[in-house]
Parts: structure tokens; sequence; C-alpha cells
């Protein structure tokens, strides 16, 4: 079974209007359980409503969005995916703790459960200590890592993020992306990545999907054979930079 | 401690600028071509502060009950009047905010008439209202004198309660939205654990408006539909006699101003334990 499966996907905004736009033409992804894909490419590739038609935020103008083997709608309902977005999107009112709580409330669990899902989350995501803060009280770097503790406190097997490192600074970003890895090796989540950044795709992917705009669509993929864990070794090393140069190239070669 | 400090200062100050321009000031008002550009410094016009606050204590009339004691008396039949005009106004207000933002068609159907409602003139209302009296009944309750003024100031009231949530309720970002859309939450879930509370910094502003307007609403329409028992009457009364007993108007205003503070300070009280998020704000770095 695969994790993601997306046949022949089409989408299109404001059909039949004058501002009609061709976000994606005919796109197929299929993503293995466990898998790490990041989907890279310019401004208006596409690449974050790809996201979102994985996530079911959007219904397809054509084509199939199969998530672990359900109809995205399917999967949504089901909880099969968690989402990250750039902006870390903590509702200020909650603390840390009740934000990680979030989706465990809505799928009504009881109290002690989401009590111990959450002391488990902000573990994996170094937290714990800040549970009874309040979001605007953290930095950036940390009410991150509170929404990926958020997209992770329901286990799913699918991990969604759009540019959740984007609006970080370079230092944070490294040490977020060495932490993501270990969680996603810890939980066994399949994640697709969406990113603009060819270093951080690539050190961070199994496999990297390049896409060109106008209209939106998949141009090429690499697959990025790096030892594993990966560490600031693999970051000096020259695979990763042949890596980088195979994802760079193929990025202009889409252009 | 320190805030009620700044609301002695405040006095102060008040009572320094009042004293202070009726000493400098001309007693028959300064006239700039033909026209009254600062008022009439004198006793009549303004009584000192000393003789307002002795005339509390004195009787109404001759032989009757303290000043103070029919200003306060008036000043709380009052305020039961705005209580239930504003948290009456303030739940319409929310349920039309409620319905605008889940139906776009209502909010595009509605919301012009929600502005146009606060242009009708209150005077021009209040008879009509009034109207109502020997029409309707609650059961064996026929319609009293002080449910018109409570409508009327529920009418003042919703207003701000309605444009300002509905403000806050479109608040969310839209990856709130889609987040709550991830968790498979429905309309009314996402309004009960997103839009709702992210509606608050928007809601106390505007009930604050709504409480001043309840009071408003609830004087003038004591005074334009001739209710007796509120501070409204008591204003109008007692201006009557601004001639003989300068000092005695102010008593009533100060009942009002009074009924004003305490409804703001019941807002803010409600607001307290609310929006305890927003008074820790320092943030921790690593």
């Amino acid at each position: 079974m695969t994790a993601v499966s997306v046949q022949a996907v089409s989408q299109i905004f404001n059909q039949g209007h004058t501002d009609e736009v061709t976000a994606l033409s005919d796109v197929d992804l299929t993503v293995a359980p466990g898998e790490f894909v990041s989907l890279i490419g310019p401004s208006g590739c596409g690449k974050s409503t790809l996201l979102r038609l994985i996530a079911d935020l959007i219904t397809p103008t054509s084509g199939t969005v199969e998530v672990n083997g359900k109809p995205a709608e399917k999967a949504r309902l089901d909880q099969e995916y968690g989402i990250a977005f750039q902006q870390a999107g903590l509702f200020e009112w909650r603390t840390v703790q009740r934000n990680v709580e979030l989706p465990l409330e809505l799928r009504g669990q009881s109290r002690a459960e989401r009590r111990s899902r959450t002391a488990e989350m902000l573990e994996l995501v170094g937290l714990t200590d800040f549970a009874r803060h309040y979001p605007a009280q953290l930095s950036g770097g940390m009410q991150q890592r509170v929404a990926i503790a958020r997209a992770l406190a329901v286990h799913p097997p699918l991990l969604l993020m759009d540019e959740p490192f984007g609006a970080l600074d370079e230092m944070t970003r490294e040490r977020l992306q060495t932490e993501l890895l270990a969680i996603c090796a810890k939980t066994g989540t399949s994640t697709i990545f969406v990113t603009h950044s060819i270093s951080e795709a690539v050190f961070l992917s199994n496999r990297v999907v390049v896409m060109s705009p106008r209209p939106g669509r998949i141009t090429a993929t690499a697959d990025i054979d790096l030892p594993s864990p990966r560490d600031e070794a693999v970051r000096q090393s020259p695979a990763f930079f042949d890596a980088v140069t195979t994802v760079r190239k193929a990025l202009r070669a889409a252009a | 401690m320190r805030r009620a400090l700044s609301v002695v200062i405040g006095l102060v100050v008040m009572v320094a600028l009042w004293e202070g321009y009726k000493a400098v000031g001309n007693p028959d008002g300064t006239v700039l071509f033909g026209t009254r550009v600062l008022p009439r410094a004198d006793d009549l016009s303004m009584p000192h502060v000393w003789d307002m606050l002795s005339r509390f204590g004195r009787p109404e009339l001759t032989g009757g009950r303290p000043v103070w004691q029919a200003v306060l008396s008036a000043t709380l039949f009052t305020l039961g009047i705005t209580a239930l005009g504003f948290v009456a106004g303030a739940v319409v207000g929310l349920v039309l905010a409620i319905a605008m933002q889940r139906f776009r068609i209502v909010e595009r159907g509605l919301l012009p008439y929600v502005i146009l409602s606060q242009t009708v003139p209150l005077v021009a209302l209040a008879p009509l209202i009034a109207g109502w009296s020997g029409n309707l009944s609650f059961g064996a309750y026929p319609w009293q004198d002080w449910m018109t003024v409570a409508v009327i100031s529920a009418y003042l009231s919703f207003f701000p309660v309605a444009v300002g949530m509905l403000r806050g309720l479109q608040s969310p970002h839209v990856s709130g939205v889609e987040l709550m859309r991830s968790y498979a939450a429905g309309w009314w879930r996402t309004l009960v654990k997103l839009r709702l509370p992210a509606s608050l910094p928007y809601l106390f502003p505007a009930l604050r408006l709504a409480g001043a307007a309840a009071v408003v609403g609830a004087v003038v329409g004591e005074i334009s539909t001739g209710t007796r028992g509120g501070i409204g009457r008591l204003i109008l009364e007692y201006s009557r006699e601004a001639t003989s007993d300068p000092a005695k108007v102010y008593t009533a205003m100060v009942g009002a101003a009074l009924l004003g503070l305490v409804v703001a300070g019941l807002v803010s009280l409600l607001e307290l334990p609310l929006m305890r998020h927003r008074r820790r704000v320092t943030v921790v770095t690593m």
C-alpha cells in the first residue's frame, strides 16, 4: 500500500472566468510509507496547491488523490494526516499544552489520554518545560516545534508540511531539520515537505520532486542517496553537494 | 493600587479644571464676533464642585428625602433597565454576527440594515416602541414603560456588538481555518474552538461601546417616554429647577456618570478571566 497516491490530477482555479489559472496540470505522485518527499519549485509552481489537494483542503478539478489507500476526503475525516504551515498558526488563547491537545480534543479523547499523549509529543520536540506557556511567549522556532507536535499528536501515518521553516533563521532552521528527521524516523511517519530551499530539500528527503510553473507540473524527481542518520557530517559531504547540484540543474532546466 | 491612584488624580485634575475655569473665566462667557466661544462661568451655569457635593446631603424638597437617596435609587432603577437592555442587545448582536459569518448572503443582505438602524433618530423611535404598550402583553403582564426603555437601550447596544463581533469571527487566519478543516471539524466546532475565542479581542471593545450606548439609550429612552423612577427622569425634573437650584441637576448627572462607570466596570470584570493570555507577554528565547 502507498502512503499517498496522486493520479492525473489537474487543478484549475476560477474555471470559465477571465482570471482562470491552471495551478496543476496532469500531476502523478506516489509516496511510499515512511518515505520523506520534498516538493520544490519556484513560486507559483503549484507545490502548495498539491499539498492542499492531498490534505483535501481543496478538491481537484480532475484526477484522484488517495491517502493510505482511502480517497482524500475520507482520509481527512479519519485524520490520516497531520499538517503544519509556514505560520505556526498556534491558537494564542491556548497554552502550548492545550494547543497540542486540540486535535485530540476534536477526536473526543479523554482528558487523561490527551494529557499523556501531549506530554509524549512535547518530550519529542523538547518543549516539556514550556507546556504552560502561551504561544506569544515563545520564539518563532519554538512555536514551529509546537506546531509539529500538534501535527503529530494523533500519530498520523502522514505528515504534510508547507514551508514550515520558511520564516525561521538559518541556524534554527538547520536544528529543526535534524530534529524533524529524528522525529520522523522514530514515528515512522511518511512526510511531504514543501520548500523553496534546495539544501533543505536535499538534506531532509529520500526523494526531491522538482516542479515548474505555468502550468504547475512535475518536471523531474531526484532520489537522494545519503547515509542516515543525516547529521552535520552529511551536510559537509561531497555527496550532499552533488545532490544539491543535481536538484539545482533540474530546477534550472524546468524554468 | 496604582490604578486607584490614577483614578484619584484624574478626578482631582477634572475638579481643578472646572474650578480653574470658574476662577479665570468671564462670568458672562466670552463672545467673539457675536458667537459665544467660551461658556458662562457664573454660579448659575457652573456651580462650585463643593456646592454640588453638599447638595447631595440636603433634601430634595423641603422635608423630603435627601438628594443622594433620590439619585441613588434612580440610578439603581436605570441600572436594572440598562443591564437588561445591554444583555438583550449583546445577545442579539452576537446572534446576528454569527448568522452573518455563517451565511455570506445574510451578511450582504443584513449589514446595510444593521447600519441603517443606527441612523434612525432615537426620539422618532421612542414613541413608536412606546405605542406597543397598548397592544402588547406577555400573558397576564401588560407592556410596561420600562420595557420600552429597555428595548431602546438594547436597540442602541446591539449595533457595536454585531459589527465588532462579525469582524472578530472573521479574524482567524486562513491557516487556522484550514487546520480545523484538516481535523475534520465542521462549522460548529470551528466556531466554538476557533472563531469565538479569536473574536474575544474584538468583542470586549465592542461590549464597552455597547455598554455606553445602553446607558445613553436608557437615559434618553426614559426622558422621551416619560418613564418615572429612573435617572433620565431625574435629570429632566432637576433641570427644571436649574435657575433656582443650579447644583441640583449636576447631582443627577453625577448619577448618570456613575451608571456609565458601573457598566464599564462590569464589562472589565467579564474581560479579566477571559483574556489571561494577553497579560503575560515576556518572550522566551532559546
